[in-house]
């Protein structure tokens, strides 16, 4: 197996000590096939133990090791080192405060999340004897791109309606609350409005589109937020233009 | 262990600097400065024209000199620029399912550049260009 020294910028802060964050560059020997994830585990290995991130399960679908790689959201564990020349700037996620080194303070995302309600609220209720809540194929292919969200956080990092107004809700959190309107076995639309049809939420996007392109699991966040803001404004001509309340 | 989570500033004028992606948005809303500027001009053009025939054709003449003409170029590259930009984007915002699949995002935005042909060809008709 090749191997060959691999150098890395990696910002560094440990709030107990730095007034602010600086980089420290590493030389770590790496295997052809290593992702920038494996040259990261192998400093805290070998080299530093004290360098702080976040990873779990190595193949893309936990979402938890989005760092900025050469300056791009990207997940750790799907930047492959042959792809890169030169030395590889790692820094935590953009647009989120950092906690220590290169992991970021997610409670804004968390919080925005809950709020946009994630989950099934079933349009009617159905005892355990009535059956499952059933859905065709064709009413599953309507949302099920937007499931595909692994909460990585990689299209806040390249929002920059985000940067700039950290009120907004954000793509992700939209995208999710989309996902479940489209669901056939729903009926928490009207609740879910209040929150994602308003100022900070989806007309904040100005459909900038850089979610969707460092999107790692193509769910197409902006598409979901072009189809949201669609869908409210048809709410509001339902409601100011035809008679009695229609919505 | 007290939490002291560092902020990193971000600037609020620069900030599109930072990836080409950025300045590919930003080559695309600054076209609505060029098109609100038409739109002005057209503002003008109609109440130059309820002053009566002598006052719209001066307003004719003062707009067919080379540099009324070269800044209606500029005006009409960025109008282009802005119909192209959109008409690419609006697959995302208008997607058609059909049973299981979805229609390929290239019809809709051909059924764009159609209407756009149309609706030129029948204002350049009914201006008696054709």
């Amino acid at each position: 197996m090749n191997e060959r020294m691999v150098q890395l910028d990696v910002l560094r802060y440990d709030p107990q000590i730095d007034d602010e964050p600086h980089f420290q560059r590493y030389e770590v020997p790496c295997k052809e096939e290593w992702v920038v994830l494996d040259a990261l585990n192998a400093i805290k290995e070998s080299i530093d133990p004290t360098l702080n991130y976040r990873w779990s399960c190595h193949m893309a679908v936990c979402g938890s090791c989005g760092m900025m790689i050469n300056g791009e959201p990207r997940l750790s564990c799907h930047a492959f080192l042959r792809d890169f020349e030169g030395v590889i700037r790692v820094e935590p996620l953009a647009n989120f405060p950092i906690e220590r080194d290169l992991v970021t303070v997610a409670d804004d995302f968390i919080d925005k999340l809950k709020r946009v309600k994630p989950y099934l609220i079933p349009g009617e209720t159905r005892s355990i004897d009535e059956g499952e809540y059933i859905q065709t194929p064709a009413q599953l292919m309507k949302y099920r791109h937007f499931s595909m969200c692994i909460n990585c956080m990689l299209c806040y990092a390249a929002c920059p309606q985000y940067a700039l107004q950290p009120l907004f809700l954000g793509p992700a959190a939209i995208t999710l609350a989309h996902r479940y309107n489209l669901d056939s076995r729903d009926g928490g639309r009207d609740e879910r409005q209040q929150v994602i049809a308003t100022n900070e939420g989806v007309w904040e996007c100005s459909f900038v589109g850089a979610c969707s392109e460092v999107c790692p699991k193509a769910v197409d966040p902006a598409g979901a937020l072009q189809q949201v803001k669609v869908a409210s404004t048809l709410d509001w001509f339902r409601e100011h233009l035809l008679p009695g309340d229609t919505k | 262990m007290s939490r002291r989570p560092f902020v990193r500033q971000v600037s609020r004028t620069r900030w599109y600097f930072k990836h080409s992606r950025y300045l590919r948005y930003m080559s695309r809303e600054v076209t609505c400065v060029f098109i609100g500027a038409f739109a002005l001009l057209l503002l003008c053009a109609v109440e130059r024209l309820s002053e009566g025939q002598a006052a719209y054709e001066s307003f004719l003449a003062a707009i067919t000199g080379p540099w009324s003409i070269l800044g209606l170029s500029i005006v009409l590259i960025f109008a282009v620029h802005n119909a192209i930009s959109w008409f690419n984007v609006t697959p995302k915002a208008l997607p058609v399912q059909i049973g299981e699949g979805f229609l390929p995002g290239r019809f809709i935005v051909a059924a764009h550049y159609a209407a756009w042909i149309l609706i030129s060809l029948a204002v350049l008709f009914f201006a008696g260009v054709l």
